[in-house]
């Protein structure tokens, strides 16, 4: 049979973000695959240098609508460090609780579109129903569904009640019984089983080479996770287990994340109980630096890197983010190499790729064979000689 | 007053049970099925006038042919899908016995109902994107992987019945129910095999739209999608009806309105058994879903078929 070669994105109906794998195909088997990214650079880390260090954490929080705080925390977490803040453990404790909230938040997230990518719409609903249990936690909590504002330097903006910690509690039993019916679900439902597993086969020595993260590394029994290796918030007073499987296919991914739904629970349960009394929050100077700092902190998709360079003004020099996905990028041309064109949507999501957080741009010309850098003035000069080609003048505005 | 037999003809044809009614129980059960997935899966559902809307608004939607395509084939093609359905549809017993009856009409029924799929391969094919390039070969793929387990599941009963015409085979089984509980393998074969016609979920590979957006409809619009949409909600109103007619009896010997009844509640339960399976399963891989066919359904059937063979002799 003659191969063909068909686009997957930037615009199809498995991606939820723009991004361009191209494959070729045999039949119905994948002999080769490229991925293209750039359809959604938003420019994020450029525009933070522009604004103080308080204004970032809500342009840094847009990084990602999923893991929002993660963002947030390990931006802050630089900041507080170059300020050399002390922040209170009450503070701590509620960045802990939310980013449990949070990945529990986005695991049931994952499970859905995991289903829906394999034709499951009963799982999709399902998931995407009990997920609502959660969101209204973080909307009592924060105030906000997604983009949660909780996180200040120095602190967190909103305290706990006792009567909020009781209805936390009471839903979070009832999400636990429901993560009992989705792990029998995910290891004994035939159609299930027989789409994930042998399915984005990444094994432990290639998982390695590639740098893979969170649950992504784990299914392939990596035992990778910042939360255990260099604990943050207060990880080091929690007692909970790193989840691995080694079966190293969707399989082991999906068994991983909804075993970590049942450690989260455990987490958000101690974190409740320990809340510490005192303040929730501590004064910052606006003015930071000099200096620099990284930080990193398990999102649920994986380990998050951010690093701040601050010169003593209210502005960072530099912020430079590296999401999760960037890392399982190489993954997954791996993963697809070989596999079944039926696969391919179940592969890309078993990595919960979060296409825009991670966007990248360059521009690589090719008959000199290097990277071009453009100014700002370039740029728009750029857009506006491409529209002008198209029959559109923008030089006017 | 006697009625011109060519205008009882038209009548048939046209409105009861032809196009007309495969049209307005095909948009019912289309709604049905929607309606009770959508209960079950803790949802709201759409309201009743929803698959009518659908259509409208495709019909009124404008027509785009692509350039590169066959533009006779890809015109014609969704009416041929709905012509071979309405024949089909004539050939079954809805509220008596079936309008032209004769020995070996489930051979034609049958044959009827693959000319649907074909044109799918068809309408794929012509299209020449590689989206419904790959969903026609998908769509002829399923064909060889349902088509042999659903013809077998089918001979079993007219084997027991001793003929080759649907509307006598029905007739045996209303004259000895008994034996309907002995077709019980058969008529979840054939089920499962209906399912995959309809192109069904675990089986609507062709058209999977994480995979290959529209499958072999992917460029269609407007009014040739509608027809072919209505097309495949016409058929699942025949293939219930021919499973009706084969395992349940059909109208169980009642004639008239108490007969169009009996017909709308068999069918019902068929398609709400349809719907179950919807909802219980993912989609499965084309090999996986050619291996379940070969594997399970169709060595099934044979053993159903000398089960039928066993019992015919023991009654003589």
């Amino acid at each position: 049979m003659s191969k063909m070669t068909i686009p997957l994105g930037p615009q199809h109906p498995a991606l939820k973000e723009p991004v361009n794998f191209t494959l070729v195909l045999e039949g119905e088997q994948i002999t080769g695959s490229t991925v293209n990214l750039g359809y959604n650079h938003r420019g994020v880390e450029k525009a933070a240098e522009s604004r103080t260090f308080l204004q970032d954490i809500y342009l840094i929080e847009r990084v990602c609508g999923i893991c929002s705080h993660s963002h947030t925390t390990c931006y802050i977490t630089c900041v507080e460090e170059l300020a050399k803040a002390l922040v209170p453990e009450r503070a701590l404790a509620i960045r802990t609780l939310v980013a449990e909230l949070e990945r529990v938040h986005s695991h049931l997230l994952w499970l859905g579109i995991a289903g829906y990518e394999m034709g499951f719409e009963t799982l999709f609903m399902y998931s995407w129903r009990d997920r609502e249990q959660v969101l209204d936690c973080l909307e009592m909590v924060s105030g906000n569904r997604v983009h949660y504002g909780i996180n200040t330097i120095g602190g967190v903006r909103r305290d706990i009640t006792a009567e909020q910690k009781k209805i936390i509690l009471s839903k979070i039993s009832y999400l636990e019984e429901r993560t009992k019916y989705y792990v029998k679900l995910g290891t004994e439902e035939p159609t299930v089983l027989a789409r994930t597993q042998k399915v984005g086969m990444l094994p432990h020595d290639v998982a390695l080479e590639r740098g893979a993260v969170g649950p992504t590394a784990r299914a392939s029994a990596v035992k990778r996770d910042v939360r255990k290796d260099e604990p943050y918030l207060i990880y080091d007073k929690l007692d909970f287990n790193l989840i691995t499987h080694d079966t190293n296919d969707v399989f082991g991914r999906l068994v991983v994340r909804v075993l970590e739904l049942v450690e989260s629970y455990k987490i958000i349960r101690q974190v409740l109980n320990y809340l510490p009394e005192g303040p929730i929050a501590v004064k910052v100077p606006a003015k930071i630096g000099p200096g620099e700092a990284v930080s990193r902190y398990e999102a649920p998709r994986g380990e998050d890197f951010h690093y701040v360079k601050a010169n003593g003004t209210d502005k960072p020099e530099r912020v430079k983010v590296r999401a999760p996905t960037m890392a399982n990028y190489p993954s997954v041309s791996y993963m697809l190499d070989g596999g079944y064109l039926a696969d391919v949507p179940m592969v890309i999501a078993a990595i919960d790729p979060c296409m825009s957080c991670t966007d990248r741009a360059m521009v690589y010309d090719n008959k000199a064979g290097k990277v071009q850098i453009y100014g700002w003035d370039d740029l728009r000069k750029y857009g506006i000689e491409h529209y002008k080609k198209r029959g559109i003048d923008f030089s006017k505005m | 007053m006697t009625i011109d037999p060519i205008l009882l003809a038209l009548i048939y044809i046209l409105i009861f049970p032809g196009f007309i009614f495969l049209t307005v129980y095909g948009l019912f059960l289309q709604w049905f099925d929607r309606k009770i997935s959508a209960v079950m899966q803790n949802r709201v559902g759409p309201p009743w006038y929803q698959a009518l809307a659908d259509i409208i608004k495709l019909l009124s939607k404008e027509v785009i042919i692509p350039d590169a395509c066959d533009t006779v084939m890809f015109k014609i093609l969704p009416y041929f899908a709905i012509a071979a359905v309405v024949t089909a549809a004539l050939l079954l017993p809805i509220w008596t016995d079936a309008l032209c009856s004769f020995q070996g009409d489930l051979v034609v029924v049958i044959y009827l109902l693959t000319i649907p799929t074909v044109t799918f391969f068809l309408a794929g094919w012509s299209s020449t994107s590689p989206y419904a390039t790959i969903g026609s070969m998908r769509v002829l793929t399923q064909l060889f992987a349902y088509e042999v387990p659903m013809m077998l599941s089918l001979i079993g009963p007219a084997i027991l019945a001793g003929t080759w015409n649907i509307s006598e085979i029905a007739g045996f089984f209303t004259a000895h129910k008994p034996y309907m509980l002995a077709q019980i393998p058969a008529f979840f074969v054939a089920l499962m095999a209906l399912q995959g016609k309809l192109e069904r979920v675990p089986f609507d590979i062709p058209h999977a739209k994480n995979e290959i957006v529209g499958g072999q409809f992917t460029e269609y619009s407007g009014r040739l999608l509608a027809f072919f949409y209505l097309a495949v909600d016409m058929e699942m109103v025949v293939g219930a009806g021919l499973i009706n007619a084969i395992f349940l009896g059909a109208t169980l010997g009642t004639a008239g309105i108490l007969g169009a009844v009996i017909f709308l509640a068999k069918t019902l339960a068929i398609v709400f058994l349809l719907t179950l399976t919807k909802v219980l399963m993912g989609r499965v891989r084309i090999d996986q879903m050619v291996r379940f066919c070969w594997q399970i359904l169709a060595p099934l059937s044979m053993a159903q078929i000398l089960f039928d063979i066993f019992l015919k002799f023991r009654l003589g």
